[in-house]
């Protein structure tokens, strides 16, 4: 379990400091399959970050089964078991794919890449010995960074945006994919997405805009909040939405 | 192996992967001296008579075969210098390690230089392996002056992939390759400086004959106060294609100099040359450290990706 108190992250943009995280308060439990939606820049990576410590909260606290993590680093909540795969994936020269899952996995222990990379969508024999370097195409890196994730047991994974970039087939393998570790393990799943599909296999849905939690429930509860009133919470304030965009009413 | 001990074997190993006296051809020579020769029915191996040094004769169409010529320093002081001449015989195929290893235990300076000449000869194809290696705790340096000069003749091929592993204080590379028609050469480099050390590396690759081609690839990483300068050089005299690319990862406080020039002779000449120096990406480390390594495992495990 997972909870969040009064957080907020604050970060020093070009023009001075940037309050990009407000007064977060969310308790997330054991095998359970969050997803956290809302319009760009809301701050859902941003939130991701600061739960696998590559932000540092400015304020509040996270607590992970009962251990407070708020001042760990990066390494020592993956050991804990949190992972996140990024919405930007970086690339490796000269490190392999499977070289990579193996590092995912742990020293020593054992990896079935063959099946992670199944899993993925991807052809092992392929992408086992390709690096991952600039000659992988988006959706290809997008994959293997899922695949990252999968390769590990953790008590929290966060997967941001995994769908983006990624082919109609593959996605709904994707889908499959995650319903089916939800399933078996206990794992907390967040996956950051805009996807309707991924929305409604969520057990719960949590809404996020200009920093803040706007709203948290099940589906059933959110789902008609997204699709006809909330549309973009900025509406009022926003000076480039109109009526005729259709993001704002995402 | 009686005539090696264990610090020859380690080093054996580390420069040329050698576990045991390696299949083919070999020479291997030791403070100053040719210690242990080999020949093939292929390939024959002659010590020089004018100089020290030796002859290797690739026959015509010898395919799939190795020649292994490592050196070892393992004397304080020693300055050596070799004259190596390869003649690869018109539609060979080989494998050349070579390599040079010095465990230096005393306060003197150990030095090779070796002057490697190449003959690639019609269709032959040549894949040569250098590795460069220093040892040795004590005060003298560790220092390896290389110059290698190819000549690829028409439809012929060569790889050189020249490596400087560790612990070599000073070191001078010189290369230079002409290439005549439809030949063809790739290069790379790999290169990793600590301490105090400083590399200077040469490359001119003169593209002669129509349709000869090039890639240089070189990606260095400098620690500490080391210094690395870097000149690589395409020059295109005919039609031809050369990519020229310097790759250096920057640490510490390093200095890292990429010079790389490329000049067209000929209008039909596609050259093309790129470098960059840059610190490790800070998302690289970042996304190794959500997978649980710890910072400098991270970073370990991005400069052995990077130089590999
Ligand atoms: N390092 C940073 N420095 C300054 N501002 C930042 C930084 N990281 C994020 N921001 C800002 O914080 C806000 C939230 O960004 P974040 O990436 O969390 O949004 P998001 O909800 O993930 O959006 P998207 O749907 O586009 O991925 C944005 O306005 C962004 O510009
Ligand atoms: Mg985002």
């Amino acid at each position: 379990m997972l909870e969040i108190k009064n957080l907020s992250l604050t970060l020093e943009g070009d023009k001075g400091p940037v309050e990009i995280l407000k007064d977060i308060n969310l308790v997330l439990e054991d095998h359970m399959f969050y997803v956290f939606t809302g319009p760009n820049g809301g701050g859902k990576s941003s939130l991701a970050k600061v739960i696998m410590g590559i932000y540092q909260a400015t304020t509040g606290s996270i607590v992970l089964d009962g251990v407070d993590i708020t001042e760990l680093g990066v390494t020592e909540r993956a050991r804990l078991g949190i992972g996140y795969a990024f919405q930007q994936p970086p690339r490796f020269k000269g490190l392999t794919v499977g070289e990579l899952l193996q590092l995912a996995a742990g020293k020593g222990k054992q990896v079935k890449e063959y099946n992670l990379l199944l899993d993925v969508g991807l052809c092992p024999q392929d992408y086992i010995d390709r690096e991952v370097d600039f000659s992988l195409s988006g959706g290809e890196l997008k994959r293997i960074e899922i695949a990252s994730l999968l390769a590990r047991k953790l008590k929290l994974a966060i997967y941001d945006e995994p769908e983006a970039g990624i082919d109609l087939w593959s996605f709904s393998r994707l889908t499959e994919t995650f319903q089916k570790i939800n399933e078996k393990f206990d794992t907390t799943m967040i996956l950051i997405s805009h996807q309707e599909r991924i929305l409604s296999i969520a057990d719960e849905i949590i809404l996020i805009a200009d920093g803040r939690i706007v709203e948290k429930g099940k589906r059933a509860n959110i789902w008609p909040l997204i699709m006809e009133e909330v549309s973009c919470i900025n509406c009022d304030e926003c000076t480039e939405g109109t009526d005729e965009v259709a993001e704002c009413y995402r | 192996m009686k005539l090696l001990n264990a610090i020859d074997k380690h080093i054996l190993q580390t420069v040329a992967g050698m576990h045991d006296m390696p299949q083919g051809a070999y020479n291997i020579r030791k403070n100053g001296e040719g210690i242990i020769r080999n020949s093939t029915a292929n390939i024959e191996i002659i010590p020089k008579t004018d100089k020290p040094g030796i002859d290797v004769i690739v026959k015509p169409g010898a395919r799939g075969e190795s020649v292994h010529i490592p050196v070892i320093l393992t004397a304080e002081g020693l300055e050596d210098m070799v004259y190596n001449s390869f003649d690869i015989g018109a539609g060979a195929d080989v494998l050349i390690v070579a390599g040079c290893g010095i465990h230096n235990p005393g306060d003197k300076n150990s030095r090779h230089d070796g002057i490697h000449n190449f003959i690639v000869r019609k269709g032959a194809r040549m894949r040569y392996v250098e590795k460069h290696y220093g040892e040795g705790d004590s005060h003298g340096k560790k220092i390896l002056n290389p110059k290698t000069v190819v000549e690829i003749e028409e439809d012929g091929y060569a790889e050189m992939e020249l490596v400087q592993i560790s612990g070599v204080d000073d070191t001078k590379r010189d290369t230079e390759a002409r290439l005549y028609k439809n030949a063809h050469l790739l290069v790379t480099e790999r290169m990793l400086t600590d301490g105090d050390q400083y590399a200077e590396s040469k490359i001119i690759v003169e593209l002669l004959g129509r349709d000869s081609s090039a890639r240089i690839i070189s990606r260095s990483v400098g620690r500490d106060n080391s210094r690395q300068i870097f000149y690589p050089v395409a020059v295109g005299m005919n039609r031809c294609r050369a990519h020229v690319q310097c790759d250096a990862i920057i640490m510490h406080q390093a200095q890292i100099r990429s010079i790389p020039e490329i000049a067209a002779n000929h209008a039909d000449a596609q050259l093309v040359h790129e470098a960059a120096i840059g610190k490790i990406a800070g998302e690289q480390l970042t996304k190794l450290m959500t997978m649980g390594l710890s910072e400098s495992e991270a970073e370990e495990t991005i400069l052995r990706g990077f130089l590999k």
